[in-house]
């Protein structure tokens, strides 16, 4: 099939962009989307222009890598999928396909479609973490965590920091990344020792980083590849609330 | 994790965090400037304001019952004076602090996209974003105003008597108001942005404090705040089309 690409073309992060317009011919329905633009960029590269740079690592949606506005949808239009997971026979022959990168002012354009998402990575050395003693490892089952706080914990920590969650949030809010790292170890008895600073400091972060605050309008979750769900968020709330009790 | 490996040389430095020396209970200030904190507060206090306009209605619908009914309730509040101005100050607090969070989401909401998206489309279920979501400021700020008329027309307006009694006749001040078919056509389309603030505003509230997590909540939301809604807009529909009094 033949697809029709408009594409965000920035030189660098100081520089204004614009949309270029490509046509691609034969493409495969079972060629995934980050194959489609290998393909623009071989045909660029060919006519000796500057190939349109993008993100990606594993290309099998678990390194969080890749991502980019696909038509106005952050990953695109298949639910609970990255960008590179995302395949050809989702389009139809003449399709015209939008791609613009990430917009937040926390995440810099560094060029074309790729950004700048190390304001996640400060988020994280706020308080995304756990103190262990080192040593020899501890015996099996010495923590006990309950089986649902266990799943839960674990499906928040699926979150691969892709940024889609702020690129579709309409306040560009990092709230369901940053809820789900907190919530994450707030579930498990390892985070309770940082539990209170944990979430003033890495929501302190994310203020000071730029990211919008949440309207409730859970868009997040929609179009999160992993299905996070914005529960993440109600339960960074808790914690929150949680400090402010001279109890609890 | 992995992230571009391209580093901007400006952006990539740590950029300052903010020094608090609390990490724990902090004071009010600190929720002020919280990202968590705002949406704690704008719950808070939008849950308060909809106690009150709830209240408020279940007070007006005495009229449909009679209309000295609506004229004693009017009354027996004037009566309760010091606690009266307590309730007016607070809620005055309430309102205050709610459209002054409301603005600086907003106005944070601007900065945080500098270029708005050329294509933007929701992703749809399960996201909550809706019409009443994305217009919340702008219905909030038109209530805002509407409140300010509202209550020139009624608290500080016209002030008739009871025939033979010192008492204020409200009822016969609501049956004017509402015979007039520009004032009551506006009043009904302003208590329908009303609906439309509470349909996302009593979910939303309700996460902001933790507690809304089931969707069944966030349906609710939507009933209450339509419920809520047609149950002020039916006083002024009856009063001008005259199936009251
Ligand atoms: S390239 Fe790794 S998640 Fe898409």
């Amino acid at each position: 099939m033949k697809i029709n690409l408009s594409v965000w073309r920035q030189e660098n992060s100081q520089s204004d962009g614009s949309f270029y317009n490509y046509t691609i011919e034969n493409v495969q329905s079972d060629l995934s989307f980050l194959e489609l633009l290998d393909m623009l960029n071989e045909q660029l590269m060919a006519k000796g222009e500057i190939p349109v740079e993008f993100d990606h690592d594993c290309r099998e949606g678990i390194c969080g890598s890749c991502g980019m506005m696909v038509n106005g949808q952050a990953h695109g239009p298949q639910k609970k999928t990255a960008v590179c997971q995302l395949y050809m026979r989702n389009f139809k022959d003449g399709d015209t396909v939008t791609l613009e990168p990430w917009r937040a002012t926390a995440f810099p354009v560094i060029k074309d479609l790729v950004v700048d998402r190390s304001a996640f990575d400060r988020i994280v050395a706020a308080g995304g973490y756990v103190s262990v003693k080192t040593g020899s490892a501890p015996d099996a089952n010495a923590v006990l965590v309950k089986k649902t706080d266990a799943d839960q914990a674990f499906d928040y920590a699926t979150c691969i920091s892709c940024g889609a969650c702020v690129a579709a949030c309409p306040n560009a809010s990092a709230s369901l990344f940053t809820a789900a790292k907190i919530s994450h170890l707030a579930l498990l008895a390892q985070g309770n020792p940082e539990r209170k600073q944990r979430v003033v400091k890495m929501t302190q972060q994310m203020t000071a980083e730029g990211f919008g605050d949440c309207s409730n309008h859970g868009e997040c979750q929609a179009v999160c590849p992993k299905g996070i769900s914005i529960d993440a968020i109600a339960q960074m709330r808790r914690e929150y609330i949680r400090t402010k009790l001279p109890f609890g | 994790m992995a992230f571009s490996s391209i580093s901007n040389s400006e952006k990539s430095k740590p950029r300052k965090s903010e020094s608090r020396k609390s990490d724990h209970v902090a004071p009010p200030a600190e929720m002020w400037q919280s990202s968590i904190g705002k949406k704690i507060l704008t719950g808070v206090t939008g849950l308060g304001l909809v106690t009150f306009v709830v209240i408020h209605a279940l007070g007006n619908l005495t009229l449909f019952f009679s209309a000295p009914t609506f004229n004693y309730l009017a009354y027996v509040i004037e009566r309760l004076r010091p606690l009266l101005y307590l309730v007016e100050f607070s809620l005055l607090g309430l309102l205050l602090i709610h459209i002054a969070i409301g603005i600086r989401l907003y106005v944070g909401k601007r900065s945080a996209r500098r270029i708005a998206y050329t294509a933007y489309e929701s992703a749809g279920a399960p996201s909550r974003q809706t019409l009443a979501s994305r217009t919340m400021i702008f219905s909030g700020l038109l209530l805002g105003v509407f409140l300010i008329w509202h209550l020139a027309t009624f608290k500080f307006g016209p002030v008739y008597r009871v025939p033979g009694s010192t008492d204020r006749d409200m009822a016969r001040l609501v049956f004017e108001t509402f015979q007039q078919p520009i004032y009551t056509a506006s009043y009904v389309i302003v208590l329908g942005f009303l609906g439309l603030h509470l349909r996302h505003g009593f979910w939303s509230a309700l996460h902001s404090l933790g507690v809304a997590t089931k969707p069944s909540v966030f349906m609710g939301s939507d009933d209450l705040g339509r419920a809520i809604s047609i149950a002020i807009k039916g006083l002024p529909i009856a009063i001008y089309f005259g199936l009251l009094g």
